[in-house]
């Protein structure tokens, strides 16, 4: 072990839940995305699911709302070291778009993008069982343009950097292709619990 | 057979092409390997900043923009690590420089500022992220706020070092001229904004219009690529401007410093 001279720390609270190499950022929820925050309104907002599907489908604002109400409270882990506890989304479960477009068996792995053309992949089980969101509400209000609104993907379980801001949509594959961060080194999966920071992890 | 001959779809492309896409590859299992880096010197920037300069012999090489991540580890096995950006241009001295703010309460940065001396070794992974990268390439045009020049400067001394003739023009915003990092060091390719004190003839004020407006009105041959580095305050605010003034979305990179 490379201990450091003089260092000791903050006092270890070994909050559960918190992943290895992680700390409380409390009420702070900074923002970190390369690029500019889209002027994008309710009205011009769609989300489509399209790829390995029975048939491909896109929701609007109107129409994403008609979709059972579902939330996500809990916490989030964003890689660059700051974790999130007790957080409320609210929104649709992804469940139900992809229950609704059908993915073909063959479908194993998506590409999330957004309406800036950012994008994460993720495999597919990640994304179903209950375990991912499209929300528009953070903490009982519409969710903040800087934050990823007017909606954003939700994948609490893995680092934030896989819960696509602005989404535009979910292209369902028969394989693993990187998306934005895991062409720039990142990790390919992205679990806080098992540190999967950088491509190598 | 290789992997991709066995896919029956071909590579997806969303809709909207990716804004801004990365400009360098990364090499994974650089930035997947934790080295020792020995302290070797500190330089007081400002009353809250200071540069560290760290010997690690292990160092690949980077690209102005880039960052790393630092580790450092109590006796009791309790880590901390954070990023921070290369202020350093890329040479093979083996050695890089950081330059850290004095965060209130903060536990790495305090570390460094309260109980660092040379001798005294951490870690590091990396180079991280090609995102912000500049290979020194395009024009570059630079807006930093605070410790957000940190980057910005290992553009402009590799700028200076490589005596690149691409141009490169930096923009960096300090509440006032005793908060400006590397002071000394600016040359004509910079103008400071200072936002609450200046010296005598200088406006006091924040990053406007105004200021970008002579760079984007004769943008040089090929565009600007714009690095905007900073809090997300100073980030959106920046970003706004630089839309506003007609720099193309796709040729915006932003760091944020959280
Ligand atoms: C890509 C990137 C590049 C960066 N480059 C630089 C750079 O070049 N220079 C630079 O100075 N910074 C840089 N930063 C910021 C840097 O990573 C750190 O966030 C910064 O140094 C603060 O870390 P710290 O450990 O000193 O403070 P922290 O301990 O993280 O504290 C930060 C703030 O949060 C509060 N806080 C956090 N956790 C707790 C807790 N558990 N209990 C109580 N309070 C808490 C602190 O009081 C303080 O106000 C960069 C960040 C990123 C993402």
């Amino acid at each position: 072990m490379n201990t450091t001279r003089g260092f000791t720390g903050r006092a270890r609270t070994a909050r559960p839940g918190l992943p290895p190499g992680q700390y409380d950022a409390g009420d702070d929820w900074p923002v970190l995305s390369a690029e500019v925050t889209p002027d994008l309104t309710p009205a011009d907002w769609t989300f489509r699911v399209g790829g390995l599907v029975a048939e491909p489908r896109t929701w609007d604002w109107a129409d994403a709302h008609r979709m059972p109400a579902s939330a996500y409270e809990g916490d989030i882990h964003c890689v660059t070291g700051w974790s999130k506890f007790g957080v409320r989304f609210a929104g649709v479960s992804l469940d139900a778009f992809l229950a609704a477009a059908g993915p073909l068996p063959s479908a194993t792995h998506a590409v999330a993008y957004a309406h800036t053309g950012y994008t994460a992949n993720l495999p597919l089980a990640d994304l179903t069982g209950g375990r991912a969101w499209i929300v528009w509400e953070y903490d009982g209000r519409p969710l903040t343009p800087e934050h990823g609104g007017p909606a954003r993907l939700v994948v609490p379980h893995l680092y934030f950097w896989k819960s696509v801001k602005w989404v535009a949509g979910l292209e369902l594959l028969d394989h693993d292709e990187p998306g934005f961060w895991e062409r720039n080194g990142y990790h390919p999966r992205g679990n806080p619990f098992e540190e999967q920071r950088y491509s190598g992890d | 057979m290789t992997e991709t001959a066995t896919h029956t779809t071909t590579a997806f492309t969303p809709p909207t092409r990716f804004a801004v896409p990365g400009r360098i590859e990364v090499a994974g299992e650089v930035a997947a390997r934790w080295q020792p880096a020995t302290l070797t010197e500190i330089r007081r920037e400002t009353p809250r900043a200071s540069t560290f300069r760290l010997a690690v012999p292990g160092w690949a090489g980077h690209l102005p923009g880039q960052h790393l991540m630092l580790r450092l580890t109590a006796e009791d096995g309790y880590t901390a690590q954070r990023h921070y950006s290369l202020a350093s241009a890329p040479d093979d001295s083996g050695h890089v420089e950081l330059t850290l703010d004095h965060v209130a309460d903060g536990e790495v940065s305090g570390w460094f500022h309260r109980v660092a001396r040379p001798g005294d070794r951490v870690e590091v992974r990396g180079p991280l992220s090609g995102f912000f990268a500049w290979p020194g390439d395009r024009p570059a045009l630079l807006l930093g706020a605070g410790s957000g020049v940190v980057p910005l400067m290992s553009m402009v001394r590799h700028h200076r070092a490589r005596r690149l003739s691409v141009p490169l023009r930096m923009l960096v915003s300090a509440r006032g001229p005793e908060d400006l990092i590397y002071a000394r060091e600016l040359g004509p390719e910079t103008t400071p904004v200072f936002t609450r004190t200046a010296p005598a003839g200088t406006p006091v004020g924040r990053l406007a219009a105004a200021h970008l407006a002579p760079l984007l009105s004769e943008p040089p041959a090929g565009g600007w690529e714009a690095y905007v580095c900073g809090s997300n305050s100073f980030a959106e605010h920046a970003s706004r401007l630089l839309v506003a003034a007609g720099q193309p979305v796709d040729r915006i990179r932003i760091e944020r410093f959280g």
